[in-house]
Order: structure tokens, then C-alpha cells, then sequence
């Protein structure tokens, strides 16, 4: 058994290492991103390279400085932090200053700082402290209620400043939640919800509805395997549309094959939800239902879109999800992300030999598309090794989080964990034309202060609890 | 330990799936994909094409008659200009804003990211003053093309112009680009390819913004330009000058060529223009212009122009009555003058002619009985026809000299064909067809033609293939022009219509056209004009032993072969070989030159 006063033999340094190799790749990175024949020094503060080695010293310096205050100090001054952050999170909206389009950040003299960025972890602290509190029934109206409060202040806010992505990491808490004890049930819906807005309005929809019954079919297979009773529902699904099919054949509609198909995979769930909750085979049902409802859900997504938002209202929403193809238009950037990445091949093309990202083909190379730069210098070992670290950082967060005593320390360990998971998969996901193109940085990778040094408090506070962990009862 | 621990597996999985999907996607971008190096490689590399200057163009002297200047064409990249002074820009250029517009508009549409023309060929001048501006605008730059450039106005019609390739060159050859130019007429086009060099081709690196960035792989697969070959005319400037000047005022062709050689001396088609008109920016506007002119100085009237010959044309026959023993030396035959049939006499003179006084009178019954007899010393008409054709053939008459004139005519040569369509096999005869006897009816002529008809009698008996260029740098011209081509009639019978044509200038047209101390030997002709005053026509060479020139002059509605067109030669002729006209002709030089021919209402 470790010591239980000795801190820095008790700090898991295998976290530590893991975030001091993100942070000096990262570095080397932004070098060759903004690589330039003039500037050739990777110590040159006037370019960015040379300030984000300051702001990494900044950021050690910051990660010492959580290391070596009490842990109660976190507990304790939670909703102190919480508060505070709040507070600039609503001044900045007034006296911030305008930045692509979000007022986020404080200007104060050359240096910008983002309240946004550090209400992350003043979040995760304050939801760690209610919901370790004592008595707390996650399931219990009044809890939800908080937690919803606790989250989505930040959130209202954070879109008030016009920063979608940002708001948008708010909602992977929904993991934590799942963790400590949420139903499985708001997980998958809350999940197949968002997938299916997505999809409704991304895939076309012949292919949706098809894929929508491929999935029920399989889950109709699984939950009974019996043969017979598969064969049956398969035939009800075929036979409908076959039924619909010949009738617009017979009658000479000229309906869609999407809309037929649809129709078809409606008419055939609701007689496999008769028949089945007659013969009380709850699963079938169930499956039914959800099918039933799936692609009436994302009938509506569509009619609202169509119907109720303005045009300029659709095109946010499509250039969000990245629907604009025009390679030169509103796809350009991910169009040339790509390139630079896919041009890389199997071990890149050596370091600062990119050329995608040095003559400024990749938009915000150093920031949130620094993804590209490790793509096309480094290649696929480049981007393995990357992906590989980050899977390893998350897993061991967990890990860590797992073998916490006190629910604090868990509830927060899970928040960083997800937090960094939900900036890891939009991030890299965007550059590789996986995501819509949200603005999020890619952790202790992409360049900036406000991101490096809100990360590392993120990540520092949870080492330091962890580091202590043995005082917890 | 919690009852919900174990839920920590879901996200174990949830992280494991996303990377294992992240690292799938990444393994078909980066490895199974290779599209996007070749993505990649098109985003940074700039081929930038390197104009060669087009070769230069001198006459046989050694003087320059074509050469380059240097011009710059404005290029914009719609998607890099920012605001800028649109008031100041037009200034600058001296163009509308309407006009910037719209090349703003078509440029965009052309492509936002990729440079394209805006304005064409602006000058040194104002280049120079656009240049110290130019970076207030973001987003245009230049380049440096060559345009022609000519050292005097002269001989527009045989050098030709350059303009823009059009959809069929580049369809004809790759080598063309649009906006790339190539030779349009002249020698221009003829030795287009000599003449316009090879494009090189500059690889750059670019960034986002098409600013280069520096060269790819430090020039290694640079191509440089080659410049083009540059090009010895046969034309002689001086000469040229002066035949055209003689020119003025009037229309018509004077094309005079070097019988031992055939290279083209002098090529006029006039009126003509400067072919600096057709240069730059104002060629369009200019081009239309030059159309438009009812004088229609764009036609090439000595490749292009085609009527009946006329007097010029009776030593052919004469040649060939000789030659077939139709007549001989001694033959005479009387003539009634205006009473003559079936072909009346116009000129003025005694009787009975042999050969040598029938040319110089230029008798028309004498031509028309060696005519009939020609014919008739065959079987049928129609034989005899064809074995006049082909002796009149020789003299390259009814067919393309395939000279280095792209656009010459081929002219009319009737056939038996022709002839037994019009009246029947066998319904035809030498009184049939008696117009061919004195040059007129279904034979049309080229002035090129006639000139190396000239030169064809010049040098008693071949000739060849008159042309334009003389020396290609590096190069050799076609062997076509170094062929000697025979013409089978005896020299002898050269000899004997020579004498004719010596005494027709010496003896008949003393008074204007023989020249002091230079044997020319001529033939005039007066072509039908049913439009108006008769055209003046002129064929000769000179001097009589060893011929340095021969030239045929053509003048519209110069009435009658004496009154224009042969003394104009007399004075090219002279010109030509003694440098200067002798003081007692130079009341004819002013006549010639103070003529005006071009005014339709004037009764001569």
C-alpha cells in the first residue's frame, strides 16, 4: 500500500506522461503547420509555435500549482468556481469581443481568454459535488431537474455566444449520467434521437428507411430466434411492400420508391405490433414500436425542416452538417482536410514536407484542423500513434476513475474522460469528413492558451483527487 | 463498489468504437485511397507556360520587317480581391466600370480560384504607371505575352497577322491552349510552326492563395521556352515600298519575282492596310473595321483575285503554236482590223503579221488562226483542246502552285469536260472556244499566276515555284521551291516571242514605259469589266539577257494595259535595277503615283 501523505509518489504519472507526449506533439505540430522559411525558429515568440510554448509553460506551471492545492479546495469552492465562470460567461456576452462570428472571448490587451473553455471543469466539479452529495436518488425528479439546471445554464449561455460546438460538448455528460446509474433506456434514446435527426436530413431517405428495417430485423432476429416466428415478421415487412409496390404499379401512381418503401415498412410494423401484442410477445412489439416510431420522427424532422424553418435557417443547419457537397463552397474545408490527411498515406510525406498544410490549403491548420497537419507529415503511424495515445489517456481516465473511494472523485474522473472523448471524436471526426464542421479544438493538440490550459486544469484537478484518493473514507 | 460499475464497460466500448471506426476510415484515406495524393499534388503544383517571342521576319536584305514588342496581360483571381478603388483601377487601365463588371462576372464564372484574363495586351506605357499600383488590388497580377510588332506598314498582305486560336486549331493540334496565338494568314501562317517557337512550361508551388511559393523540385522539370526560328523573306523592302506607294489610290496587284530563283521580290494587293492594326487590344475592333471597308483591303487580291487575262495571254498561245508546228517563224496571217472575223482587231497596225509582229501589235486574228490551227491540227477539236490545255497547264495556269501562300487560288483552266457539257461531245470547236485565243472566256488567272507565267518566259522555258521565304534560321526551306520545273516548249520559240515582246515595249510603248538602257520585254492586256472602266494589266521581265525580274501588274479600271499597269512596272523594273527612276521619267513616276483610280465616277 502506497503512502497515503506522499503525493508525488501517489500522482499516476502514466496520465501525466500521457498528457506531456499529447502536449509536445502537439507543439511539434503547430511548428510544422505554420512552418515558414522566414521564421525558422521553433523558439520565435512572434509566431505561434513560439507563444504555445509559452502558454505550455503557463500550462505546467498551472497543472503544478492544482497539484499542490487541497483536494477539498475543489469540493468546497465547486459552486464558488462554478458561479464565478458563470458570471464571465454572461459579461462576456456583453464586453467580449468577436471572433468568426462567436462573442467568446475576453480580449485583454494581445491575449484572448475564454470563459467557456474553463466552465467545463467548474461544470464537472459542481455536478461531481451534487451528485456525490448524500441521499441523491438520480432517478428523483427533483435530481434531474438539478442536473438539467446545472448543465444547461452553461449551454444556454455558451449558444447565446454563438459557439455551437462548445454548447454541444455539454451534452457528453449524458455518459456520466449513464454511469451513475441513469437508465440505459434515456442513453439509447437520447442517442437513436440525435442519430436519427442527423440522419434524416444527411442520408437519403430510401436508404434511412431501409437501414431503419435492416436494424429492426436484426433485433427482431436476436431477441427471438426462433425461425418461424422470424420468417413471419420478415414476411408481414416484404409482403407490405410488395402489396404497395404492385398497387402503385397497378394504379399507376408515380410515388417515390422511398416514399412506397416507407409506407410499406409503417403498414408492416403496425400489423407485427397487433399481432404481436395480441400473442403478448412483448419484445416484438416493442421493436415494432420503435420502428414505428423512428420513422415517424424522422418524417417530422423533415416536414419541420422543410415546413417551418426559413431558408437562411436550413442553411445553418445544413452547413452544420456539412450537407452543402460543393467542393469549393461550404465543403472546402473538409474537401482539402482530407486531401492533406489522404495525401499522407502510410508514413507521410516527413516532417515539415507538408504541403496541404504549409501553403494554407487546410483552414485553422494550427487549430481545430492540427489533426491534418499529423495526417499528412506523419501518415497513418502518425495518426494510429495519436489516436492510439488519446484511446490510452481515456481508458486509463476511466481506469482511474473507476478505482476512485469517493463518488467525487468519480463523477469528476468520468466528466474528463467524456469531455476530452466528446472534444477527441468531434475533432478528429470533422477532418476526416466524419462530422459536420463544428469548431472545437483537438486536446493539448491544437494551438491557443484558453483550450491548453482549460484542459489542464481539467485533467490536474482529477490527477490531484486521484493523487489522493486514499484520504477519502 | 456500485451496483452500476459495471456500466463502465459501455464506455470502455463506446470509446473503442469510435476509434476503431476512426482508425478503419483512416485506413481507407491514407492507404487504400491514392486519390488524394493526387489531390494533393494538383492543390500546390502551378504549371505556368513560358511564350516564347515568335521568330522575326526580315526581308532579303537583312532589314527587319516583323519583330516583337513586349505587352502584359492583367490576370484577377476572383476569390483574392478585397475592396479596392474600382474609380482608380479603371483610370489606370482606361476602362468603364460597366466593363470591369462584367470581367469581374465572367472571370468568377470562369473560376473563383483560379486566375484568369481580365484585360488583354496592355501596353509598356501604361503598364508601367499600373505597376507601381498595383498592390492596392488584391487578387490581380500580370503577365508578360509578345505581340507583333512591324518595322514599316508595307507588305501586310504577304507577312499576315496573328490572332487567337480558335476552337478548331486547338482541336487540330494539342499544342494550342486557348488564348495561345497562332499565325492567321501570310507567312505567319505558313511557317507558323517555325515561326512561333515551343511553349515552355515553369512548374510552381502555390499556396491556397495561388501565390507561388517557389519552384517545384528547383526547376529540375522546368521546360524552358524556345524562342522561334526567325525567318529571311524574298520580299524586298525597298522595292515592296515603292510598288505600293505606286499603289495608292488605286486597286490592283503587283507581284514580281526573281526568275532564277522564283522568290517573290514584291507582293502588293491594293489597297492595303497597316498591319499594325492588327495588333493588340484594337485588333478586333480593327479587324471589323478592315471588313467592313467597301475598298476591301483584307482581300488578297494576288492569290485571290481571278479574271481572264486577256492580250497578256497570246504568247502562251503563240508558244504553243510554235511549239505543236501550228505556225512557225515565217507563218503570216492578214488582218482586216475592226473588220476581221470572227474575232475583230482593236489594234492599230499592218498586215499581214508573222508571230513576232502579232505580239507586239497583239494582233487578234493572228492569235486566233495559230488557235484554230492548234486545234485543228488533230483529229478532233477536242484532242487539239487537250493538248493546248496541257502545254498552257505547264506554265502552272489552272492549278495550285503550291507556293508558301496559304490562300492561293487554283483559277479556272477549262477542261474538254467542261466544254463537251456546255455544247455536247463533239459539238464544239476551236470557234467555239475562240476566246481562249486572246486570253478572255473561261480562263481565270491568279496575278501570282501571271507573275511566274512571267518568269516562265523570262527564263525561256521553266521556272520555280514562286515563294515567299527565302532562309529559315536552323532549318532549310521546302525542296519543292529548289525544283526546277520545265515547261516542254523549244527555248528557240521563247526566243522568237521575246523579240515580240522586247519591240512591244521598245517600239510601241517608248514613250512610257521603255526604260533608258535596260531591254524589258512586256506584254500588255486589257481585261473586261462589265462593272465599269476595263482593268490595266501588264506582264514583264527584264532585263532581256539574264532576266533579274519578272512582274505582272494588274490595275483596276486602268483601262487599258499601256496606260497603267505597264508603266508602272516600267518604273518598278527600273527601280529594282538601277536603284532610282532616270530624271526624264519621273513626269511618269508623278502620273503614276498622282492617279486616283478609286473613284467610281470618273470617265477615263
Amino acid at each position: 500500500m502506497p503512502k497515503r501523505n506522499n503525493l508525488w509518489a501517489n500522482i499516476d504519472w502514466v496520465t501525466v506522461l500521457l498528457f506531456l507526449a499529447l502536449v509536445f506533439m502537439g507543439w511539434l505540430n503547430i511548428y510544422a503547420a505554420v512552418y515558414n522559411e522566414h521564421y525558422q525558429s521553433i523558439f520565435d515568440t512572434t509566431q505561434r509555435y513560439g507563444k504555445q510554448l509559452i502558454w505550455i509553460g503557463a500550462a505546467l506551471t498551472i497543472g503544478l500549482i492544482i497539484l499542490l492545492i487541497d483536494t477539498n479546495f475543489y469540493v468546497f469552492f465547486s459552486y464558488i468556481i462554478y458561479g464565478f465562470l458563470l458570471f464571465l460567461l454572461i459579461l462576456v456576452l456583453f464586453i467580449g469581443k468577436d471572433i468568426n462570428g462567436a462573442r467568446s472571448w475576453f480580449a485583454i490587451g494581445s491575449f484572448g481568454f475564454q470563459p467557456s473553455e474553463f466552465m467545463k471543469f467548474a461544470t464537472a466539479l459542481v455536478l461531481a459535488r451534487y451528485m456525490s452529495s448524500y441521499g441523491f436518488k438520480i432517478h428523483n425528479p427533483k435530481s434531474l431537474a438539478t442536473i438539467a439546471a446545472i448543465i444547461f445554464t452553461p449551454v444556454l449561455f455558451i449558444f447565446l455566444q454563438n459557439d455551437t460546438g462548445s454548447a454541444l460538448v455539454y451534452f457528453s455528460f449524458v455518459l456520466v449520467l449513464y454511469r451513475e446509474g441513469l437508465s440505459g433506456v434515456v442513453l439509447f434514446f437520447g442517442t437513436l434521437v440525435a442519430l436519427l435527426f442527423v440522419l434524416a436530413l444527411l442520408v437519403p431517405s430510401l436508404i434511412l428507411y431501409s437501414v431503419l428495417l435492416a436494424i429492426a430485423l436484426l433485433a427482431f432476429f436476436v431477441v427471438n430466434t426462433k425461425l418461424i416466428q422470424f420468417t413471419r415478421v420478415l414476411g408481414a415487412y416484404l409482403i407490405s411492400i410488395s402489396v404497395l409496390f404492385l398497387l402503385n404499379f397497378l394504379m399507376k401512381k408515380e410515388y417515390p420508391l422511398a416514399e412506397i418503401v416507407m409506407a410499406g415498412v409503417l403498414l408492416g410494423s403496425v400489423i407485427v405490433l397487433l399481432v404481436s401484442w395480441r400473442n403478448r410477445i412483448k419484445n416484438y412489439s416493442l421493436i415494432a414500436l420503435v420502428l414505428l416510431g423512428s420513422i415517424l420522427f424522422t418524417l417530422s424532422v423533415d416536414y419541420a425542416f422543410n415546413n417551418f424553418l426559413e431558408s437562411h435557417q436550413q442553411a445553418r443547419i445544413n452547413e452544420l452538417l456539412g450537407i452543402e457537397s460543393d467542393p469549393l463552397g461550404a465543403g472546402y474545408n473538409v474537401n482539402q482536410s482530407k486531401i492533406a490527411i489522404g495525401s499522407g498515406g502510410a508514413f507521410g510525406k516527413g516532417y515539415l514536407k507538408g504541403t496541404q498544410t504549409k501553403f494554407n490549403f487546410v483552414p485553422e491548420q494550427s487549430t481545430d484542423f492540427i489533426f491534418c497537419t499529423v495526417g499528412e507529415e506523419w501518415g497513418f503511424l502518425g495518426t494510429s500513434v495519436v489516436i492510439g495515445l488519446f484511446l490510452f489517456l481515456l481508458m486509463r481516465l476511466i481506469w482511474l476513475a473507476e478505482r476512485q473511494r469517493s463518488s467525487f472523485s468519480r463523477i469528476y474522473g468520468y466528466s474528463v474522460a467524456v469531455i476530452l472523448f466528446f472534444h477527441f471524436t468531434v475533432n478528429i471526426g470533422m477532418t476526416i469528413g466524419l462530422m459536420p464542421v463544428i469548431g472545437i479544438p483537438l486536446p493539448f493538440f491544437s494551438y491557443g492558451g484558453s483550450s491548453l490550459w482549460s484542459f489542464t486544469t481539467l485533467l490536474f484537478i482529477f490527477i490531484r483527487l486521484d493523487a489522493s484518493r486514499f484520504d477519502q473514507l | 463498489m456500485d451496483i452500476y460499475s459495471k456500466r463502465r464497460f459501455v464506455v470502455y466500448g463506446v470509446f473503442a468504437f469510435v476509434v476503431l471506426l476512426f482508425l478503419i476510415i483512416l485506413f481507407r484515406l491514407q492507404i487504400l485511397n491514392s486519390t488524394y495524393k493526387q489531390f494533393a499534388t494538383n492543390n500546390v503544383l502551378r504549371e505556368v507556360t513560358q511564350y516564347p517571342a515568335r521568330g522575326l521576319i526580315y526581308d532579303r536584305n537583312g532589314k527587319l520587317l516583323v519583330y516583337n514588342k513586349t505587352a502584359y496581360d492583367l490576370l484577377i483571381t476572383p476569390r483574392e480581391v478585397t475592396a479596392f478603388d474600382t474609380t482608380l483601377f479603371c483610370n489606370l487601365l482606361n476602362i468603364s466600370k460597366e466593363n470591369l463588371k462584367a470581367g469581374i462576372k465572367k472571370a468568377t464564372k470562369y473560376s473563383p480560384y483560379k486566375p484568369s484574363i481580365l484585360i488583354k495586351q496592355i501596353s509598356p506605357e501604361r503598364f508601367a504607371v499600373l505597376k507601381e499600383q498595383l498592390y492596392k488590388f488584391n487578387g490581380f497580377h500580370t503577365q508578360s505575352r509578345t505581340l507583333r510588332e512591324y518595322s514599316t506598314t508595307a507588305a501586310a498582305h504577304a507577312l499576315g497577322y496573328v490572332g487567337e486560336v480558335s476552337g478548331t486549331d486547338i482541336k487540330r493540334d494539342s499544342y494550342y491552349k486557348p488564348g495561345d496565338y497562332i499565325g492567321v494568314s501570310g507567312i505567319e501562317k505558313t511557317y507558323e510552326t517555325q515561326l512561333r517557337g515551343t511553349k515552355g512550361v515553369k512548374m510552381n508551388l502555390v499556396d491556397v492563395h495561388n501565390r507561388v511559393q517557389g519552384s517545384y523540385r528547383n526547376g529540375e522539370d522546368d521546360v524552358p521556352a524556345k524562342i522561334g526560328k526567325n525567318i529571311v523573306s524574298t520580299l524586298d523592302l525597298n522595292l515592296q515600298l515603292y510598288a505600293e506607294n505606286l499603289f495608292r489610290n488605286k486597286r490592283g496587284s503587283v507581284v514580281a519575282i526573281e526568275p532564277a530563283t522564283g522568290e517573290v521580290l514584291v507582293f502588293v494587293s491594293a489597297p492595303t492596310y497597316d498591319p499594325g492594326l492588327l495588333v493588340g487590344r484594337v485588333r478586333g475592333h480593327n479587324y471589323s473595321e478592315l471588313l467592313a471597308d467597301t475598298l476591301m483591303p483584307l482581300f488578297n487580291r494576288a492569290l485571290q483575285a481571278k479574271y481572264p487575262p486577256g492580250s497578256s495571254f497570246k504568247p502562251v498561245n503563240a508558244l504553243i503554236g510554235l511549239q505543236v508546228n501550228a505556225i512557225n517563224r515565217e507563218t503570216r496571217f492578214a488582218c482586216y482590223g475592226k473588220a476581221s472575223s470572227p474575232i475583230r482587231c482593236t489594234h492599230n497596225h499592218g498586215s499581214p503579221n508573222d508571230v513576232v509582229d502579232a505580239i507586239r501589235e497583239s494582233c487578234n486574228p493572228f492569235l486566233w488562226n495559230t488557235f484554230k490551227s492548234i486545234l485543228g491540227k488533230y483529229k478532233t477539236s477536242a484532242e487539239g483542246f487537250n493538248v493546248w490545255r496541257k502545254y498552257v497547264a505547264s506554265f502552272g495556269i489552272g492549278q495550285h502552285l503550291s507556293s508558301d501562300f496559304s490562300n492561293g487560288l487554283k483559277g479556272d483552266l477549262p477542261t474538254e469536260k467542261q466544254y463537251n457539257k456546255i455544247y455536247g461531245r463533239g459539238h464544239w470547236n476551236a470557234l467555239t472556244v475562240r476566246s481562249l485565243a486572246i486570253g478572255q472566256g473561261e480562263l481565270g488567272v491568279t496575278p501570282l499566276q501571271m507573275a511566274n507565267y512571267g518568269a516562265v518566259i523570262a527564263n525561256r522555258g521553266f521556272y520555280y515555284t514562286p515563294h515567299i521565304v527565302k532562309e529559315i534560321e536552323n532549318d532549310t526551306i521546302s525542296s519543292e521551291f529548289k525544283t526546277k520545273r520545265e515547261v516542254p516548249i523549244d527555248k528557240k520559240h521563247f526566243e522568237t516571242v521575246i523579240i515580240g515582246m522586247s519591240q512591244s515595249v521598245q517600239r510601241n510603248l517608248a514613250a512610257t514605259v521603255k526604260i533608258p538602257e535596260i531591254e524589258m520585254c512586256g506584254k500588255t492586256g486589257t481585261v473586261q469589266n462589265n462593272q465599269g472602266a476595263d482593268h490595266s494589266v501588264f506582264v514583264a521581265f527584264a532585263p532581256r539577257e539574264n532576266p533579274k525580274i519578272a512582274l505582272f501588274v494588274y490595275v483596276e479600271n486602268g483601262v487599258w494595259g499601256s496606260r497603267y499597269a505597264a508603266p508602272m512596272a516600267s518604273l518598278i523594273v527600273e527601280k529594282y535595277l538601277t536603284d532610282s527612276i532616270s530624271a526624264r521619267r519621273k513626269w511618269i513616276e508623278k502620273k503614276m503615283l498622282d492617279a486616283n483610280l478609286l473613284d467610281p465616277n470618273q470617265k477615263k
